[in-house]
């Protein structure tokens, strides 16, 4: 099969990769360029754990061709973590306890940081609604709601 | 240290992406392997042709039936890693391909060749009972394979002295287990022919036996690292056929074979929890005093032996031991079918027995016309009894525990101090639309909390090292599946040792390093493992003040560990942890600060004919109220508030305990309300996330949870289990809130709308 060239750009840096046209943004983040954060759950866009943002909006990294985001910018959750520390969404799931087994999370911080983009100031319910395509069978999500709520209140 | 919120040691690597689970594991020159399962449910295997599937560039080896090693495992004895003779289930293993890509090995398997001729198949345990039914397993000569009968007390006299009587018959389905990471395996052996197998499992050391058996290895041969687990809820109690087909497949390919299963093969071929028929009968006396408890389940095993065989030792723990039950008897067959493997899943049937028992306990108070609260509390568990079954209670919470969420359920409706609930003003006379009903529901829950000795050994062991640094090294024989072991044993060796908990590294994941242990079940990893950290921990300690004792001119008895130092009572001089190391290490006949530890829990394995012997050290009690509003058009259930309260012994770390709470509410709402593995003659409808319902965070109810704190005498710092008591009597408490919106008895979960409206419909006609 023909190679596709594609030219990204991941966690600000200008990539060129020649790739199988099948494989989707999940597959060349994890196996071409070694970003394992995003995790592969269902492979079809139900659980949410492959969450990764395309031009600053999150999705679902298993249900779009890499191709089709040819000319992109894609942000991973290695790409949101400073050097030596952690971004506020990601210490405050760490604080109140919202990982436990941790599969979802990497997606579950990249959904927060959508959302938190969209809309600074969340309520409950915006966060209940916005967080509602990232499973997570661990937690309950109540520390991870109050985490993402700690969040726009520390901000404030 | 102990009591305090401390966050999970590994959570900033999770956060980040940093930590390594087994789908992040690459070995040089990894093949990927895939699995050809079988097309029928129940079929002979006439003809398996690889070649053409051999011949696709990148195949790289194919396994069948002839790779398999002579011997059987599982507990059955009954399973080989592939299928060669006949297929019983549609997720029978017929061969395997290692290509140097999962798409060309998945490409490959449409290329092998397998031809059937179909045998008649079971679905249901009745019609594999029934004369002439074909056998699954014809060398085991019948489809019956084992029963349970457990009796005491007297039934008759259980009936003569009740005023009160109630029965019903139940039904519950299969559910799966839905960990977020799916199954995955990396198998890669060295110049030797020794087998590192890397691997979700939750019971490494018990793997490494049952490997052996699988692969005709020793076990010495075996050596089994854990990566990372993301979620795994019983999944890993016992070995599976990929696993060994995984390591059959890197020996014949003389490279490491990794097979990761996507979330489809999950549905198909992880373990599910355990389905039941069950016929329940209780009764009390007028003055509210139960008489008697009467179950019997016929129970689904599926097409092969696992742990699915083994729930009605916990079914029967709740029937016969949940409150005070003078005369009591459970019975349960279980039964092969061509069906999907049935095995543990959290609760590991708890969630199952305390849905029937404890709704049982509703429709027994209503017949008695009596406070549902009251009514339990009156027949609560109390502390320092053995119950008839030989249950040996030390601490017990429950009343406390019931108690405590009444009280909530007070504010949840009308403010009515000093009434009991019946006489308060229903709370759908406040709900504006006419079509809901809103209702309030109780259940309480007993589960081991001390460890469950279903093997001869319920132990665990540790060592705890102080290096010349000071730094902490805790070798623990536990494994770590999200739940938060190796934060809660950080805390307890920091505690012992007067450090910091960051001071302490926990390794937990090589049995090539790590002391032995049973595995990760029961709910007692705090309770086992943690006293095993804390004697270990002692023994460091001792070792430290022996020389801190010679460093700072005193005796032992009068040093304390404090904030990393050694520090004389009387002196107040001290000695940093390092230096008081390298004391002992640097001298003649000098030694290193090793702590050793090992704990075996004083229970006993049950009787292998009356069932009866104390299985647990203690025992963890809890209950839960849930908030319900029942639309009456529709038949939606929806969950307002849920309120769970835990008998935890002490809570080591509080929002630990409050996570696994929560998390065990999310599994029981689903239980109650949404999660149906659908199995249609032996084949899984719904094999995805968006058949398979999870609640997500939109659907979450308010969930309170209370810990109730009773410091049990044998646990560490008087902690005791509580991993599965969360979602254990969710759906019990759900379906005595509907009734008590709508008059109706659920005896089927998940309580669907059509399942509740048909309900209401069947209510109305009367």
């Amino acid at each position: 099969m023909p190679k596709f060239h594609l030219s990204l750009t991941v966690n600000g840096e200008a990539r060129e990769l020649l790739i199988d046209p099948r494989r989707t943004l999940l597959d060349v983040l994890r196996d071409e360029l070694d970003l394992r954060g995003a995790h592969r759950g269902c492979d079809s866009g139900d659980c949410g754990a492959c969450t990764v943002l395309l031009d600053g909006k999150p999705i679902t990294s298993c249900m779009i061709l890499a191709a089709d985001c040819d000319g992109s910018t894609v942000t991973t959750v290695e790409g949101i973590t400073p050097a030596g520390g952690l971004h506020p969404v990601q210490k405050a799931l760490v604080e109140k306890g919202g990982i436990q087994c941790g599969f979802c999370t990497p997606g579950m911080v990249m959904a927060a940081i959508g959302l938190l983009n969209e809309n600074p100031n969340p309520t409950e319910h915006d966060v209940r609604e916005g967080l509602a395509g990232n499973l997570c069978r661990c937690t309950g999500y109540k520390k991870i709601v109050e985490a993402v709520l700690s969040v726009e209140e520390s901000k404030a | 240290m102990i009591g305090q919120r401390i966050p999970k040691l590994d959570a900033p690597d999770k956060a980040t992406g940093r930590t390594v689970y087994g789908h992040d594991v690459r070995l040089p020159g990894m093949l990927h392997g895939r699995i050809k399962y079988s097309k029928h449910a129940h079929a002979r295997v006439v003809r398996v042709d690889v070649s053409r599937a051999l011949k696709l560039p990148g195949v790289k080896t194919i396994v069948t039936a002839d790779d398999n090693p002579p011997t059987m495992f599982e507990n059955g004895k009954d399973n080989t890693p592939l299928k060669g003779q006949v297929v019983r289930s549609l997720r029978d293993e017929v061969a395997a391909v290692a290509a140097v890509d999962a798409d060309t090995a998945e490409e490959a398997l449409s290329l092998i060749e397998v031809e059937y001729e179909p045998l008649t198949a079971v679905f249901t345990p009745e019609e594999a009972l029934k004369e002439g039914a074909p056998l699954i397993h014809a060398e085991h000569g019948s489809n019956y394979f084992t029963r349970y009968r457990y009796s005491h007390g007297t039934l008759e006299a259980g009936e003569r002295e009740s005023d009160v009587t109630v029965e019903a018959d139940f039904e519950l389905p299969y559910v799966a287990h839905a960990a977020m990471e799916t199954s995955v395996v990396v198998a890669a052996f060295d110049h030797r022919g020794h087998l590192t197998l890397y691997s979700t499992t939750q019971i490494p050391f018990l793997l490494q036996r049952d490997l052996s058996e699988a692969l005709g290895m020793e076990g010495s041969e075996i050596r089994i690292i854990q990566t990372a687990i993301g979620g795994a809820f019983g999944r890993g109690l016992d070995i599976y056929p990929f696993e060994p087909i995984a390591a059959l497949l890197a020996r014949k390919a003389g490279k490491p074979v990794r097979i990761s299963f996507s979330r489809y093969e999950e549905f198909l071929a992880a373990p599910v929890r355990q389905p039941a028929k069950v016929h329940v009968r209780a009764g009390a006396t007028r003055e509210g005093m139960i008489t008697f408890r009467d179950a019997y389940a016929l129970l689904d095993i599926g097409a092969y032996v696992s742990w699915g065989s083994v729930t009605p030792l916990v079914m029967m723990e709740t029937t016969a031991s949940l409150y005070r039950i003078p005369h009591s008897r459970f019975a349960a067959d279980c039964v092969y079918t061509n069906n999907p493997i049935t095995g543990a899943v959290r609760g590991y049937g708890n969630p199952q027995s305390t849905f029937f028992v404890e709704t049982m306990m509703d429709r027994l108070a209503v017949a008695l016309d009596m406070d549902p609260v009251d009514f339990r509390v009156r027949n609560a568990n109390r502390p320092n009894e053995e119950t008839p079954q030989g249950l040996i209670i030390t601490s017990c919470g429950l009343k406390e525990c019931l108690e405590a969420v009444a009280a909530r359920a007070d504010t949840a409706r009308q403010k009515d101090e000093g009434k009991t609930m019946k006489d308060r003003p229903h709370p759908s006379s406040f709900i504006p639309h006419p079509s809901k009903k809103r209702g309030i529901g109780f259940a309480a829950t007993l589960n081991v909390g001390g460890g469950a000795r279903i093997y001869r050994s319920d132990g665990c062991g540790a060592t705890v090292k102080v290096d010349d640094f000071g730094h902490v090294s805790l070798v623990t024989g536990s494994t770590e599946i999200g739940q938060g072991s190796e934060t809660v044993l950080a805390q307890i060796v920091a505690e012992v040792l007067g450090v910091n908990v960051e001071d302490v590294n926990v390794l937990n994941s090589d049995t090539d390093v790590k002391p032995w242990d049973v595995g990760v079940h029961a709910s007692r990893t705090t309770f086992i493992a943690g006293n095993a950290a804390h004697i270990a921990a002692l023994d460091a300690r001792r070792q430290l003040f022996e020389t801190a004792a010679e460093m700072l001119k005193t005796t032992p008895d009068d040093l304390i560990a404090k904030d990393g130092h050694v520090v004389a009572k009387v002196s107040g001089k001290s000695a940093e942890l390092g230096k008081v190391a390298r004391a002992r290490h640097y001298r003649e006949g000098g030694q290193v600060i090793l702590g050793e530890g090992w704990y075996d829990p004083p229970t006993k394995l049950v009787d292998k004919d009356t069932y009866k012997g104390n299985i647990s050290a203690t025992y963890g009690f809890g209950a839960q109220m849930a908030e319900v509003e029942v639309d009456t058009d529709t038949g939606k259930v929806r969950v307002l508030r849920l309120v769970c309260a835990n008998d935890v012994g002490r809570a080591i770390n509080p929002m630990a305990v409050e996570g696994q709470i929560e998390g065990g509410a999310q599994m029981g709402l689903g239980y109650a309300l949404t999660e149906e593995v659908i199995v249609e003659k032996g084949r899984v409808m719904n094999p995805d996330f968006l058949d398979y319902r999870l609640f997500t965070t939109a659907d979450m109810p308010e969930i309170e949870t209370v810990i109730i704190e009773t410091d049990d005498p044998q646990g560490p710092f008087g902690a005791k289990g509580v991993g599965e008591m969360g979602g254990t009597p969710t759906a019990a408490a759900i379906a005595n809130a509907i009734h008590d919106a709508v008059g109706v008895w659920m005896t089927t979960v998940p309580m669907t709308p059509e399942r509740v409206l048909k309900a209401l419909m069947e209510k109305e006609n009367l």
